[in-house]
C-alpha cells in the first residue's frame, strides 16, 4: 500500500496504483490517472466507466463489457489499449480483477 | 413424501446423491437424479489421453454404478426449471416438483463462440482435450507428427481445471522428448492471463519450470478468431500468433438450460452466494461446482469441499433454519510437470497458492509449490481415490476447510 495525491486528493493506493476505497473515486481523479497511461478520457470512455463502476462486485470479464451495449470488446481495447480490463479497472477507481482460477 | 432434485449426475451431483440418501429417511424423502448421458467420464484423465498415457477405457465407467440404490435416476435432456413453480420440465414432456432442487451441470467448451475454431481445421489440426472425443482425435495426431509449431491457448476465463493447459504443455515436452523431435517442436503457451497463472508465487515458481523446459510464454493475449486458412489465431489488439496444431482450450459456458431457464450470467453459471452455495435469487435452489459463479477454481477438488458445505446447509434449509456452514472457495490441484514429476498447489478466496507440505504440516507426503515424485504418485493415485472414495461420499482425511499449518508466505 502507498499513499498518493492526486488532482488535490490524498489517495491509499495499492501497489500497483488501483484506489483502495473505491468511494474517494470522482471524474477528476480518472482523468489525472488516465493521463499517467497517456489517455485522454471523452464521453465513451465515461460510459463505460460507469458500468465498470456498476459491475464491479459480479465478476467482470473483457467479454461482458463487450456485451454492455456500449462498446464492443475492438471498441474495449481501442479505448483502453494493451491490457483494457486491467487499465479501465484502475481509471475507474474499483480493485484489480482477479482471475479466478 | 418430499423431494430433492438433483440436476447433472457428474462429480459434484453423485457426491450429493449419496451424502444426502445415507442421511435422509426414505419414507420422508425421494431424492431423485437427472442427467443426459450414462457415461461418468474422470475428467481428469482426458489430459494423459493425447500423451498415450491414459485410453479411453481408463476415464469411463456407467453413471448408474456410483448412484446409489433409493435414489431414482432418470437419464433425459432437461428442457428447463421453472424456480417460481418448483418445476423442472424434461425435454418430452416429464415434469419433475421439488422442494429443494441442487443444481450440478457444470460447464462445457463451446468452439462456437470463437469465430474460425470449429472449422476446417477443427479436430484435423486445432483440438481441444476437454472432450474424450478431442483428446483420441489428439493422440492421433501426435503419433505420427513430424514437429512444427505447437500452440498451447485459453479462449476466455474462467474455465474447467486452470492447470490443465500448463499441465499439458509439461507433458508434450517430455513427450516429444521421448520420441526424439523435441529439437523439431516449437512448444508456446498463450493465455489471457498476465502470465503463467494469477496469483505471484504459483506464476512465479510454474513460470520457471516453463523457462526450464524451454517453452515460451505468451501473456495478455485475448483470442478473437483463427485464421484456418494462414494458420494464425489473432488477438483483439491486432497480435497473431502461427501454429502447425493448435491446442485450446475453448470459451467454457455453463449448461445451455441455465440460458433457457434465465437463470444464468453472460457465460450461463448462475449467480450463487459464495459462502453458503445457495442461489442468489431462490430460496430453495442450491448450485454445486462449475455450474455456479463463485469465485474459485471450476475442479472436481473445489466441488468435493464444496459437497461438505452443502450437505450442512440442506440439512439446516431442511429444517428451516440458518445456513451455518460457509464454503472458503477451497482448491486443490495436483499439476503434472513431466519426467515422473508433479507439483501441488493448496488455496481458497482469501490465500494465494503457497510453499509447504500437505496435508500433514512439516512431513507431508506431498510438497506445496515444489516439483517432487511424491506429488506425481499422488495423482497416479487420486484416480482410484476418484471411483472408489470420493464420487461415494465417503470421509478422505482431507480437511474440507483450507488450512494455514504446514504452508509459508
Amino acid at each position: 500500500m502507498a499513499q498518493k495525491t492526486v488532482a488535490g486528493v490524498n489517495l491509499e493506493v495499492t501497489d500497483d496504483g488501483y484506489l483502495v476505497d473505491p468511494s474517494q473515486w470522482t471524474e477528476k481523479i480518472a482523468k489525472e490517472i488516465a493521463k499517467e497511461e497517456n489517455i485522454e478520457l471523452n464521453d465513451k470512455h465515461f460510459e463505460v466507466i460507469k458500468f465498470i463502476r456498476e459491475n464491479a462486485d459480479s465478476g467482470l470479464t473483457i467479454r461482458k463489457v463487450g456485451k454492455s451495449g456500449i462498446v464492443d470488446i475492438k471498441g474495449f481495447y481501442d479505448l483502453f489499449p494493451g491490457g483494457p480490463l486491467k487499465m479501465s479497472t484502475k481509471i475507474a477507481g474499483i480493485p484489480k480483477p482477479t482471475s479466478c482460477v | 413424501m418430499k423431494k430433492i432434485l438433483i440436476l447433472g449426475a457428474g462429480t459434484g451431483g453423485t457426491i450429493m446423491a449419496n451424502k444426502l440418501r445415507k442421511a435422509l429417511d426414505r419414507e420422508e424423502w425421494d431424492i431423485t437424479i437427472v442427467d443426459k448421458h450414462k457415461t461418468h467420464y474422470y475428467q481428469p484423465g482426458f489430459l494423459f489421453i493425447p500423451f498415450g498415457i491414459y485410453n479411453k477405457q481408463d476415464v469411463i465407467k456407467p453413471k448408474a454404478d456410483f448412484i446409489p440404490a433409493g435414489v431414482n435416476i432418470i437419464y433425459n435432456d432437461i428442457d428447463k426449471i421453472v424456480p417460481d413453480n418448483n418445476k423442472v420440465l424434461l425435454e418430452g414432456g416429464k415434469v419433475l416438483n421439488y422442494d429443494f432442487l441442487i443444481v450440478a451441470t457444470g460447464t462445457r467448451v463451446d468452439p462456437t463462440e470463437t469465430p474460425g475454431l470449429k472449422d476446417e481445421l477443427w479436430q484435423k489440426e486445432i483440438f481441444d482435450f476437454y472432450t474424450v472425443e478431442g483428446a483420441v482425435a489428439l493422440r492421433e495426431f501426435f503419433e505420427t507428427w513430424q514437429g512444427g509449431r505447437l500452440v498451447m491457448n485459453i479462449a476466455e476465463l474462467p474455465f474447467k481445471c486452470p492447470v490443465a493447459p500448463l499441465e499439458f504443455v509439461f507433458l508434450a515436452d517430455e513427450y516429444f522428448t521421448k520420441a526424439g523431435i523435441r529439437d523439431k517442436v516449437d512448444i508456446t503457451y498463450v493465455t489471457p492471463l498476465p502470465g503463467a497463472f494469477t496469483k505471484p508465487k504459483s506464476t512465479k515458481m510454474l513460470g520457471e519450470l516453463l523457462d526450464e523446459k524451454n517453452i515460451t510464454v505468451i501473456p495478455d493475449f485475448y483470442l478473437e478468431s483463427v485464421d484456418n486458412k494462414e494458420k494464425k489465431i489473432k488477438s483483439y489488439d491486432g497480435q497473431e500468433i502461427p501454429f502447425d496444431v493448435l491446442a485450446i482450450v475453448p470459451v467454457n459456458k455453463g449448461d445451455d438450460m441455465i440460458e433457457r431457464s434465465g437463470m444464468g450470467d453472460d457465460l450461463n453459471f448462475i449467480p450463487t452466494d459464495k459462502h453458503t452455495l445457495r442461489s442468489e435469487k431462490h430460496e430453495n435452489i442450491f448450485v454445486l461446482g462449475d455450474a455456479s459463479n463463485i469465485p474459485t477454481s471450476k475442479a472436481g477438488s473445489v466441488v468435493h469441499f464444496a459437497a461438505d458445505v452443502l450437505f450442512d446447509n440442506i440439512q439446516c434449509a431442511i429444517k428451516g433454519r440458518e445456513l451455518r456452514a460457509k464454503f472458503d472457495g477451497h482448491a486443490n490441484c495436483y499439476i503434472e510437470t513431466g519426467f515422473g514429476k508433479g507439483s501441488l498447489i493448496d488455496f481458497n478466496y482469501e490465500t494465494e497458492p503457497l510453499p509447504g507440505t500437505y496435508p500433514l504440516p512439516g512431513i507431508g507426503p506431498f510438497g506445496l509449490l515444489q516439483n517432487t515424485k511424491m506429488n506425481h504418485y499422488g495423482k497416479v493415485i487420486f484416480r482410484w481415490i476418484y471411483w472408489h472414495i470420493l464420487l461415494k461420499g465417503k470421509e478422505l482425511p482431507i480437511e474440507n476447510e483450507m488450512t494455514m499449518a504446514g504452508k509459508k508466505r
